[in-house]
């Protein structure tokens, strides 16, 4: 039986200035040391999501459940301990005035003894391979890097989930695949949950789950085979199929047939090899 | 209007102790017309070349041609703002240069400077906006209450109300959703075919320079590592993986079958359809044979 | 020019004087701007000459940058030079031509006045130079520790200051890019009559002060998810050590204080 770690009940937003719900009576779970993706094109209401998860906003009614506590203004302290966020653009979350500083900064607001900081700050940045950087400052870092640096200040704090707020959307190939690699090792590593609010379909593609965001509302939740075998439903809704989809149905417009939709090019590869025999 | 780069170099910080080399011996020719994508990794001297396009900044050395304007090292050039005007660049983050109050004093901003007149810069923006997918009724609001997306096509609707007949895209799609890209990317293409703007992109993405380009530059260290047709570029593959660069996802998976199956294909294929159509043939014609 | 401009600057080197703790710096900057009014007389403006150029000397900070840098500093000097020379009238009068008088009081005040602004500036750049500017914030965030008893709001004015710093190569690059865009669309940021200059800046600093709201906004939501709730119950990271180098140099003060005190006339 998979255990709850985080789970919204019928949760609902508004922004003060706009008339439509941001978020519409979302009701789901999110089980521990899974991965999930969150997508939706810009405006579907999930990075409202991330905000509401970690207590920056709470909603206009309904209830959200983190680590067992419920989320309201008397635990959303606790709450942040155990869960940590990445934000999408890399410099406007970067405090400190050099890497250490950076990553020291939430240690320094739960009240962490030095001697204990300085243990952690090392530990968190060989985690993320940053540790020839402890002195550097900002600017000269890499997008990459940088969000690196973040993944590193919230390892520090020992949380059990890690929320990307579409935190590889401003990166080039090189700093998405960088973090992304960093954040599956750790995950591998720590048991951590990590919640990916993104519209990079590659990267949900990997995920365990997928949750498909649109109007704020969720529209579907599933597996990523469920979830990308709605095809041209999703390219409606503003997203994107894998490439690996894409491929499977261009060969069944040529007439080959094929048993399910393929999420990575080996299996597809592999498929076409076999049917040569087969024919 | 065609552009060539001949033996540019360009030095930051020349004879200062901070002197830094990034662009060396760059020679690449943009004849009228051509939709050139310009790649390389993150430092690699792509955005230096970018600012020789329309005369941001002047080489150290060598010698940038913009239509009939020679732009030359170690001398004073002039007339610059002509060059400018013919040259638009929409920059990374286009949205950050908005500033004016409304969408449409934002638009006529550029064409204005560059001399035109008010009302012949207004029907301007109004062509420019639809290009650009926005409806008029967006013209008197002020651009800082629009959504991001729409601030990104006002940005890109005041470059394109200035004239250009050459546009420089500097990752034109950057932090945009799935259709998002595809839009701006296909109206780009559209207008490049339609009105034969000179198109260069300077992207990251093997996809789009695969889709889009006639011609590929590929920046590495400051120099010009190779140049070509997408054919040509993505049909040597491993020099671009030595490079650390990608590969259009179609030439990849290309790549895989062609091991697996333990021969080759008669080419490379640049697109889904053409490759599933050779696949499916050569698979047919293996039962036959 | 501003590439050449060293005050405010800072210049990493191995020197006795960079790994001195801030907070003994700050005591001393201070003290010597008090002490040097004591001087009065050639040999107290001596002592605090050789105790200058001692200092730079442990500095390590090459002579020719200093030159360089304090080049557009010296033109002050010498104007604060001329003005005493010529205003201050006492003692005999030395040299007269015309309507230009010059007392041997003007030249004495003259050289005294300018020689203490010279001084002056040479120690406080002399700060600068070997500390950098996160070092100075922690110095003064301890050093004003005392002030929180009276409500001063020390903490967060040490934060302000070192997030500032944080974001000023963040803040540079952003000009030169906005600049660049504005450029290509038609502005003139460097010719033309100032009126139209003027004008040319305004496209220029609201975007610059958008984005700045922009990123102060995403900050604040980043602290605020990485635990920020004010000084409350904080620790830090950042730690000062005060070595026997720093008293060494305090006490290097004080005797220069006594000297000045029973030289001076």
């Amino acid at each position: 039986m998979k255990k709850s770690i985080v789970s919204l009940k019928e949760v609902s937003f508004q922004y003060d200035d706009q008339e439509r719900y941001a978020l519409n009576n979302v009701t789901f779970d999110i089980f521990e040391g899974e991965w999930l993706a969150i997508v939706g094109h810009n405006g579907s209401g999930k990075s409202t999501m991330a905000k509401l998860l970690n207590g920056l906003q709470f909603p206009k009614s309904g209830e959200i459940t983190v680590c067992g506590l419920p989320l309201n203004e008397e635990t959303i302290w606790d709450i942040r301990k155990q869960l940590g966020m990445v934000f999408q653009n890399p410099d406007n979350q970067f405090v400190g005035t050099t890497v250490q500083d950076d990553v020291a900064f939430g240690l320094e607001n739960m009240g962490v003894p030095r001697i204990e900081m300085v243990h952690r700050v090392e530990d968190a940045l060989k985690k993320v391979k940053m540790d020839q950087f402890l002195y550097q400052e900002p600017h000269h870092l890499s997008g990459g890097q940088k969000q690196r640096v973040a993944i590193a200040g919230v390892l520090a704090l020992r949380p059990a989930i890690i929320i990307l707020d579409e935190a590889t959307s401003m990166l080039d190939p090189r700093g998405r695949e960088e973090v992304l690699a960093t954040v599956r090792d750790l995950k591998a590593e720590k048991q951590l949950t990590v919640i990916s609010i993104t519209h990079d379909l590659d990267e949900a593609a990997k995920a365990d789950r997928i949750i498909v965001m649109n109007k704020g509302e969720v529209y579907r939740e599933g597996t990523p085979e469920e979830i990308f075998s709605l095809d041209e439903e999703l390219i409606e809704l503003g997203l994107d199929i894998p490439f690996s989809v894409k491929m499977t149905k261009a060969f069944r417009q040529m007439g080959l047939t094929f048993t399910k939709n393929y999420l990575s090019e080996e299996e597809l590869v592999t498929e076409l090899w076999t049917s040569r025999l087969n024919l | 209007m065609d552009i060539s780069l001949k033996s540019v170099e360009y030095r930051y910080q020349a004879n200062t102790p901070f002197e830094r080399l990034a662009i060396s011996d760059v020679s690449i020719d943009i004849p009228s017309g051509t939709y050139l994508a310009l790649i390389g990794h993150t430092g690699s001297g792509k955005s230096t070349v970018l600012q020789h396009l329309n005369a941001l900044l002047q080489p150290t050395e060598g010698t940038v041609l913009i239509g009939s304007q020679e732009i030359k090292a170690h001398q004073k050039n002039k007339n610059l703002k002509a060059v400018r005007q013919k040259v638009g660049i929409v920059f990374q983050f286009p949205e950050h240069q908005l500033f004016e109050e409304t969408v449409e004093k934002d638009i006529i901003f550029g064409p204005m400077n560059f001399g035109v007149s008010e009302s012949e810069a207004k029907r301007r923006a109004r062509v420019a906006l639809k290009q650009v997918g926005l409806g008029e009724e967006i013209l008197e609001k002020s651009p800082f209450d629009l959504s991001g997306g729409q601030m990104r096509r006002v940005a890109i609707a005041g470059v394109l109300a200035m004239g250009p007949d050459v546009i420089v895209l500097d990752e034109p799609t950057a932090g945009l959703d799935p259709r998002g890209r595809k839009e701006i990317m296909d109206m780009f293409y559209s207008l490049h075919k339609e009105r034969g703007l000179s198109t260069i992109l300077v992207t990251h993405s093997m996809e789009d320079a695969a889709r889009y380009a006639d011609q590929i530059v590929i920046m590495q260290q400051g120099r010009v590592a190779k140049k070509g047709t997408p054919e040509e570029i993505f049909s040597e593959t491993a020099e671009l993986i030595q490079m650390g660069l990608d590969v259009p996802e179609v030439v990849r998976f290309q790549l895989k079958l062609e091991e697996k199956l333990g021969s080759k294909l008669d080419k490379i294929y640049l697109s889904i359809e053409e490759l599933s159509a050779a696949v499916s043939e050569r698979l047919k014609r293996g039962v036959r044979s | 020019m501003m590439e050449k401009m060293i005050f405010g600057r800072y210049v990493p080197a191995d020197s006795v004087i960079h790994k001195m703790d801030p907070r003994s710096k700050l005591i001393i900057i201070f003290f010597f701007v008090c002490v040097i009014f004591l001087a009065n007389n050639g040999v107290t403006y001596a002592l605090i000459g050789i105790y200058t150029f001692l200092m730079l000397g442990f500095s390590k900070i090459p002579i020719r940058f200093l030159y360089g840098g304090l080049k557009p500093i010296i033109w002050l000097v010498l104007f604060t030079f001329i003005l005493q020379l010529f205003f201050t009238k006492g003692g005999s009068l030395i040299f007269h031509w015309g309507p230009v008088k010059i007392y041997e009081e003007g030249l004495k005040m003259g050289i005294f006045i300018s020689l203490r602004f010279f001084f002056l500036i040479l120690m406080t750049s002399l700060l600068t130079l070997t500390t950098t500017p996160i070092e100075i914030t922690d110095g003064l965030e301890t050093l004003l520790n005392p002030l929180k008893k009276v409500r001063f709001p020390v903490h967060e004015m040490a934060l302000m200051m070192s997030i500032s710093l944080r974001f000023i190569p963040t803040l540079m690059q952003e000009t030169d890019k906005i600049m660049k865009a504005q450029i290509a669309r038609g502005v003139e940021f460097a010719s033309g009559p100032l009126k139209e200059r003027i004008k040319a800046v305004i496209p220029l600093l609201i975007p610059l002060f958008v984005s700045s709201f922009k990123r102060a906004e995403e900050l604040a939501v980043a602290m605020e998810a990485r635990g920020y709730r004010g000084g409350e119950g904080r620790t830090k990271y950042r730690q000062l050590s005060w070595a026997a180098a720093d008293t060494v140099q305090i006490v290097l003060l004080v005797v220069l204080t006594i000297l000045l005190v029973l030289l001076r006339s």
